[in-house]
């Protein structure tokens, strides 16, 4: 297993390497040791590999995903996963604000709390965390699922399209155009496969709630312009 | 963008490590300011006396010249006077009119307060940051947005005894709040919109406020972004605005709380693996005392 050691070797190094592997390479499991909260750790990939990082990560983390499962042992900071397209990315502590902003696919599982606007304008991701997130979360999001375990903050799905957003905690606010929606099954089914590829298995699908756009504000409608 | 750096010990057998370990964390954030930097240090003070920190050139003889009871530490650009407290308005009379060309730019008990245009890196060695010791003290390197690249415009400001802030962010109504503050006598040495802030929170507890409560009322009254970290005599407060706009990380400890823009910034410190790392949440006020 190749292990990269960033106190003596450079993050641009580190991510050349992993940029750098041939099609079908056998190293297919790296260990990222001293991380020290460098930026832009583990970008770009594009390879079906697991790269660990032992500690915490600056931020853009695990930027742009394709393919890859990133598992980060500690807090990562603002943008993690990233306009992310497809893989995992892991995160056993916090992550800071707009975690898996914009991105198309893929999982991202925050194991603690995620800050402010995580998940603005996702895409298509999956995100799964497992504490609370901050205020503005999944601002304009347009599909994609962010499940919650614990509360989110103000003004959660604000301008959301059609991603579907699961809270088991309080929310303590709704943005424009957010709006409770009913639980049916196939919504059920849906949070049973996430929380389990997110490894929790015993949460009470009945304890959360469904979130989503009220599907006002597509059209401008002079009517609406207050709620903008 | 800005960088914001602040050590609060706990243990005081780390004091005598503060200076250095404010050093690196403010060399950490040079990607983050590399216009200008600046630290308040709350050192040891003496009972009955005051320091006042000055800046400006030829410093050597100032504290001769005005005599008396009267001691100086020059450093660099900067002059650290101490006096006897009673003599705090014969000596601001006495620089005014025999040396007007020399800047006060912190005053009270415990505080120095150093701040240049430069690296920061280089600004922390110009003034011997590595060796001061202390119980807190906070940082900040510059990316100018608001004001010219002058060592006025740099970080921290005080306008108060014992009192600094460092800013990161811009504040959309700091004119309309200085008009508000000048007539109370809050008094202003630059047209920086950070100072505007540290001059609000000044008369805040003027009117007697707690420092908790300065910060509280703050969220009402100032407009922008911003993330504060501020000193006081026995005091230090985080503070972000509801939108939390700019980024901020802490990590505290049995031994101290420290405060960084990025996580980099707090990689030096003692025990950091164990560290209870959170990030500040907007809008909130956190305050540590001193016991």
């Amino acid at each position: 297993m190749p292990v990269v050691d960033l106190a003596v070797t450079s993050r641009r190094d580190l991510n050349s390497r992993l940029h750098g592997l041939a099609r079908n390479s056998n190293e297919t499991h790296w260990r990222v040791e001293n991380p020290q909260g460098e930026h832009s750790l583990a970008v770009g990939l594009d390879a079906p590999i697991t790269v660990e990082i032992a500690g915490h990560a600056g931020y853009y983390c695990a930027g742009m995903n394709q393919q890859a499962t990133v598992v980060v042992e500690g807090n990562v900071g603002v943008g993690v996963g990233e306009n992310m397209m497809s893989g995992t990315v892991h995160v056993k502590g916090d992550a800071s604000q707009s975690a898996g902003a914009t991105a198309h696919g893929g999982l991202l599982v925050i194991d603690g709390n995620a800050s402010a606007r995580c998940g603005i304008s996702m895409k298509g991701i999956n995100i799964v965390v497992k504490g609370s997130i901050g205020p503005m979360s999944a601002f304009m999001a347009q599909s994609g699922t962010l499940v919650v375990l614990g509360d989110a903050g103000d003004a959660l799905g604000d301008s959301i399209y059609e991603a579907r957003l699961f809270v088991r905690g309080a929310v303590k606010s709704l943005g424009a155009d957010c709006i409770e929606k009913e639980m049916r099954d196939e919504h059920r089914e849906e949070l049973r496969s996430l929380l389990a590829a997110a490894g929790v298995d015993d949460a009470d699908i009945a304890a959360f709630k469904r979130y989503g756009s009220a599907r006002t504000l597509y059209n401008f409608h002079v009517d609406n312009a207050a709620a903008y | 963008m800005c960088g914001i750096v602040g050590l609060f010990l706990k243990d005081s057998s780390l004091e005598p490590q503060l200076g250095s370990l404010l050093a690196d964390m403010l060399e950490t954030m040079t990607g983050r300011g590399p216009d200008s930097a600046g630290f308040a240090v709350y050192g040891s003070g003496g009972a009955g006396r005051l320091k006042l920190t000055v800046r400006g050139q030829a410093l050597d003889s100032v504290a001769a010249d005005i005599g008396g009871d009267v001691r100086g530490e020059v450093r660099d650009t900067h002059l650290v006077l101490s006096i006897p407290a009673t003599e705090e308005a014969h000596v601001r009379e006495w620089l005014a009119s025999h040396r007007p060309d020399l800047r006060i730019i912190g005053a009270g008990e415990r505080i120095e307060l150093y701040k240049e245009v430069g690296l920061p890196a280089d600004v922390a060695r110009r003034f011997g940051l590595e060796k001061m010791s202390g119980t807190h003290g906070i940082g900040h390197t510059r990316m100018a947005t608001e004001s010219a690249v002058t060592t006025d415009g740099a970080h921290p400001f005080s306008t108060g005894a014992d009192q600094c802030l460092v800013h990161n962010g811009s504040l959309s109504n700091h004119r309309s709040l200085r008009r508000m503050l000048e007539p109370k006598g809050i008094a202003f040495a630059t047209d920086n919109d950070s100072e505007v802030a540290a001059g609000y929170l000044s008369w805040k507890l003027q009117e007697g406020a707690t420092l908790a409560t300065a910060l509280q009322d703050s969220l009402s009254d100032l407009d922008g972004f911003f993330t504060f970290v501020i000193g006081t005599e026995s005091g230090f407060a985080v503070l972000r605005d509801p939108i939390s706009c700019k980024p901020a990380v802490m990590a505290e400890t049995d031994q101290y709380v420290a405060f960084g823009s990025e996580y980099r910034a707090l990689v030096g410190l003692p025990g950091i693996e164990k560290a209870r790392v959170f990030e500040p949440e907007p809008a909130r006020v956190y305050v540590w005392e001193r016991n």
